[in-house]
């Protein structure tokens, strides 16, 4: 287990390292004076200058690109085109609430996708079953984006039971939950139904092998065998997915928090591309990538403390 | 949402297609309430797609401003936009949109994706590690934030929204072909070519590239409504298609705008995304259920 | 068989069917089998004869889509089909015990050996996990793994194929049941470890006072294994005897026929092996008559028509085929 470990984290910390080059150079891959590239073109000439400056744009592309590794182990993001702050500051200011959102969207999603999966296997084919199978399918259907903007429509705008914007008053709890109803409603939907349909597949093949045979040979209680024996198997497929899962939460709260105005990551990259504000859209970009490799890794190292067959190979 | 790559390298593994199987496989699908529902929407889009400029009423372009933001009528079943053009028309000349975008990018990002995961696949040990770790790098970007980045750079058009795409979606792609590369350049048949001396192009080329193909097809083809939405969730953003274009993100985001004053422009521009994501879906899991038995619903 | 004592286990006219797409496949057909207690008794059958949902069946192993349409598995004088579900829980593990064909997937992948050996003795609540690791380490020392209290630690995959068989005999005598259950377990081992297998059986029986149901395709094991021998052919009963019965005087024009096309006994060099022509019957829609009749050499016109009926020939060896009895 620990040389997994170890392979594991060397292979995200290489992902990491190939992902902010690709994000380092993308300035670079388009034609053009890169300062004017990243700013745009309302920028001034001292902005470009400066910017020059802090990249250190008139060094070898090497150079530049250590400089930048350095800079980002330092935590530095550097600075916001028209504020001055720094970026890393202007992230971790907008990271809770996205934080607090892709939470509460996966969190009810996983709490009724797996159950319900788990349920639809082991009744299959009853009426429960065929009526989840069509609601997961419709719900995994529907784009996160439109079903924000739907629930804005009827429960915001028609039936005004929930607030349309805004993440709620800072200090006052359930404010802050009545605001974060919809959205994690938006972006748990889909997800909703890819688990359960996972989860009753993986299950359903589980069940069905030899070895489930065997526990109910030796007598084995069912309640044993569906949890400590198949479950356990089934999971794994699930566990993965979660991991990949803050990609779309990621993508998916940048249309959640914009439909319903809320502050996080999605509505700072999507307010920075919009002004041209470079540096904010490439330190915000970066620690989503981040976020998305620390994941999945901890999902892997996660399926291989579950499942001893995985830790043989890499 | 890409959480369907991960899912696309367990289903590549198991299925295989042919032409005479094609048909076999039609007639299996069209029994089965579900991909007969599938198929029947997933048509209806393509058709409403391909015969657009022949079925709108009017011209989605004409504005006309003192009727704008109508309630629908006989006239205008999906009533009017802010800028007084029929909403039913946009809707319809933006399945063009979505069918361009669907179809292209999806096979610009397969045909990436081929070549790469071939090199990958059949390639030198050294170059596949290479590969695989440029797959995930760009992987790892979720792919709005790797849009965002892009257009801030590039600045918002349609052509690098399906740039972004294609890049997004080829490293899933060329995974997927890399695995059934792997899988069928160690089994006898190739192993045979090369004691008989084949050169490795004729190899990949006769012989693994029409195994790989199948797989690929398939997967990549269920993916196209998610493309659609993607490319539409951009327009939405207004990242996208330029103004005036219809693409159903870009009346959603008119319709969002002016949500208080009449709802119909949103659920025109909704509409058509849910129709088409739900048809290619129920199409796929028809045609996962025919072509893999295991995970049948049957007794 | 000998009738004066009961049998452990006492298949009675027992019929099952299994419901497909295409329609009811008739699995087996009025199938009487007694296990006497102590004796080892084997089914013979080729691949689709029912052997495989006989015993899934004295174990109410059946997939879901299986019918019982008639008869009862007599387990100690109980049915197993109709007693209630707790019962039969007891019953498995403790009282039966299955030893299954594929020893690399019948054992749970994500769990330890060990863990899975003191899972199965969970009615045991006397004793602790501790003492339950002990008796599951000796019974591997006495199958022949070595080093067991080491390797009660390992994954399943850690193991060759024949010891993750071994394990599962370990796992099966654990708690020294009545009936031991083998549903073909060498065959998906090499002739090695097969040979190792049955020798380790052999050797097992001495201490092991319970009875078996062997259950195998290759004559030569069961020859070699079994007191008495079941012959099953496409879901019926067609001759029992005893060992020698049916080696030496078979009677039933179908175990003549695999006796004489086992490729153990042949004894003159020739080109082609011999083979029984025809194929396994449409168990969807059977034929009338005797199931044998379209690949019999010794067919006559009553056998298309009226199915035989199971005859007595000698002490406890019977036949069904219209050439015995009236």
């Amino acid at each position: 287990m620990l040389i997994y470990t170890v392979q594991r984290v060397g292979l995200a910390a290489l992902i990491c390292i190939v992902a902010m080059t690709i994000l380092f150079s993308l300035v670079y891959v388009i034609p053009g004076d890169p300062a004017s590239i990243a700013l745009g073109p309302r920028a001034t000439a001292a902005m470009k200058e400066a910017l020059r400056q802090r990249m250190g744009l008139d060094q070898p592309l090497v150079v530049q690109l250590l400089y930048f590794f350095g800079n980002v182990l330092a935590g530095d993001l550097g600075l916001d085109v028209w504020t001055n702050r720094s970026v890393t500051t202007i992230v971790g200011e907008a990271l809770p609430y996205t934080a607090a959102l892709a939470a509460t969207g996966l969190g009810w999603a996983v709490a009724l996708g797996i159950p319900l999966g788990c349920y639809s296997a082991i009744r299959r084919n009853t009426p429960i079953d065929k009526l989840t199978g069509v609601i997961s399918i419709g719900a995994i259907s529907m784009p996160s984006f439109v079903v924000a903007i739907y629930s804005l429509l009827i429960f915001a705008v028609a039936l005004k039971w929930l607030p349309a914007i805004g993440a709620g008053e800072r200090g006052d709890l359930v404010d802050q939950l009545r605001h974060l109803v919809l959205p994690a409603f938006a972006i748990g939907l889909g997800w909703v139904g890819y688990l359960a349909r996972l989860v009753r597949a993986s299950m359903l093949e589980v069940m069905g092998e030899n070895h489930v045979r065997t526990a109910r040979a030796f007598g084995l209680p069912e309640r044993t065998i569906v949890f400590r024996y198949a479950l356990r198997i089934a999971v794994l497929p699930t566990v993965t997915l979660l991991g990949i899962a803050i990609g779309g939460l990621l993508s998916g709260a940048v249309f959640a928090e914009i439909v319903f105005n809320r502050p996080g990551l999605g509505q700072l990259v999507y307010g920075a591309a919009a002004t041209r504000n470079y540096p904010v859209v490439m330190g915000t970009v970066l620690v989503t990538v981040l976020l998305f490799v620390v994941c999945t890794m901890i999902a892997d190292l996660t399926v291989a403390l579950l499942d001893p067959r995985v830790r043989k190979s890499l | 949402m890409s959480a369907r790559a991960f899912d696309a390298e367990a289903r590549g593994g198991r299925v295989g297609a042919g032409l005479r199987g094609g048909q076999r496989l039609l007639r299996r699908i069209v029994q089965d309430p579900m991909g007969l529902l599938g198929l029947t929407l997933a048509l209806l889009v393509v058709v409403t797609g391909l015969f657009a400029d022949g079925l709108v009423l009017y011209d989605p372009l004409k504005i006309d401003v003192p009727n704008r933001l109508a309630d629908p009528t006989l006239a205008h079943p999906l009533g009017t936009d802010q800028l007084g053009r029929d909403v039913l028309s946009r809707v319809i000349k933006g399945s063009q949109i979505a069918l361009l975008v669907g179809i292209s990018a999806t096979a610009l990002a397969m045909l990436g994706g081929l070549s790469l995961g071939l090199l990958a696949g059949y390639g030198p040990r050294w170059l596949d590690n290479i590969l695989l770790l440029l797959f995930d790098a760009i992987y790892s970007f979720p792919i709005v934030m790797l849009a965002l980045a892009v257009i801030t750079l590039l600045g918002p058009s349609l052509a690098t929204v399906m740039l972004v795409i294609v890049v997004g979606y080829v490293p899933v792609y060329a995974r997927l072909v890399r695995t059934s590369t792997l899988g069928v350049k160690n089994s006898e048949f190739i192993l045979a070519e090369r004691s008989l001396g084949a050169r490795p192009l004729r190899i990949l080329v006769r012989h693994i590239l029409p195994n790989v193909v199948g797989p690929l097809f398939i997967i990549a083809s269920m993916d196209i409504p998610v493309v659609i939405t993607i490319e539409a969730g951009l327009s939405f953003l207004g990242l996208g298609v330029r103004p005036p274009a219809p693409s159903w993100g870009r009346i959603l985001n008119d319709g969002y705008s002016f949500i208080r004053e009449t709802p119909w422009i949103v659920i025109g521009g909704g509409l058509p995304l849910i129709v088409t994501t739900l048809g290619f879906t129920f199409l796929g899991e028809a045609l996962r259920d025919t072509l893999d038995p295991k995970l049948r619903r049957t007794i | 068989m000998d009738a004066s004592a009961d049998p452990v286990l006492s298949i009675r006219d027992l019929s099952i069917d299994f419901v497909t797409p295409r329609g009811p496949v008739r699995a087996l057909r009025r199938v009487d089998l007694d296990v006497p207690r102590g004796g080892i008794v084997g089914v013979v059958g080729e691949s689709g004869s029912g052997k495989t949902t006989l015993i899934l069946a004295a174990m109410r192993l059946l997939p879901g889509n299986a019918e019982v349409r008639g008869g009862a598995v007599l387990f100690d004088g109980d049915d197993v089909l109709r007693m209630d579900a707790k019962r039969l829980r007891g019953l498995r593990g403790r009282r039966m015990a299955m030893v299954f064909q594929d020893p690399m997937t019948s054992l749970n992948p994500v769990l330890s050996v060990g863990t899975q050996m003191v899972d199965i003795q969970y009615r045991d609540r006397d004793r602790g996990r501790p003492a339950k690791r002990r008796r599951a380490a000796d019974m591997l020392r006495r199958v022949g793994i070595p080093d067991p209290e080491q390797r009660l630690d390992n994954y399943p995959h850690e193991f060759s194929g024949g010891m993750r068989q071994r394990i599962a005999i370990a796992m099966a005598l654990l708690d020294n049941p009545d009936l031991l259950i083998a549903d073909e377990p060498t065959t998906a081992l090499d002739v090695t470890m097969e040979a190792q297998i049955i020798h380790l059986l052999r050797e097992l029986r001495r201490d092991f006072r319970g009875s078996i149901l062997f259950v195998s395709h290759n004559l030569g094991l069961v020859a070699e294994l079994c007191d008495f021998v079941v012959v099953l052919y496409a879901g019926e009963v067609v001759e029992r005897g005893t060992v020698r019965d049916i080696f030496h005087r078979p009677r039933h024009p179908y175990t003549e026929a695999l006796l004489v096309c086992d490729p153990a006994r042949l004894d003159t060099v020739r080109r082609e092996l011999p083979t029984i022509p025809g194929d396994v019957p449409d168990l969807v829609h059977p034929a009338p008559g005797c199931i044998f009749a379209d690949r019999c050499a010794k067919a006559f016109d009553r056998c298309r028509v009226e199915a035989p009926t199971l005859t007595a020939i000698g002490d406890g060896h019977a036949a069904s085929c219209h050439l015995v009895g009236p």
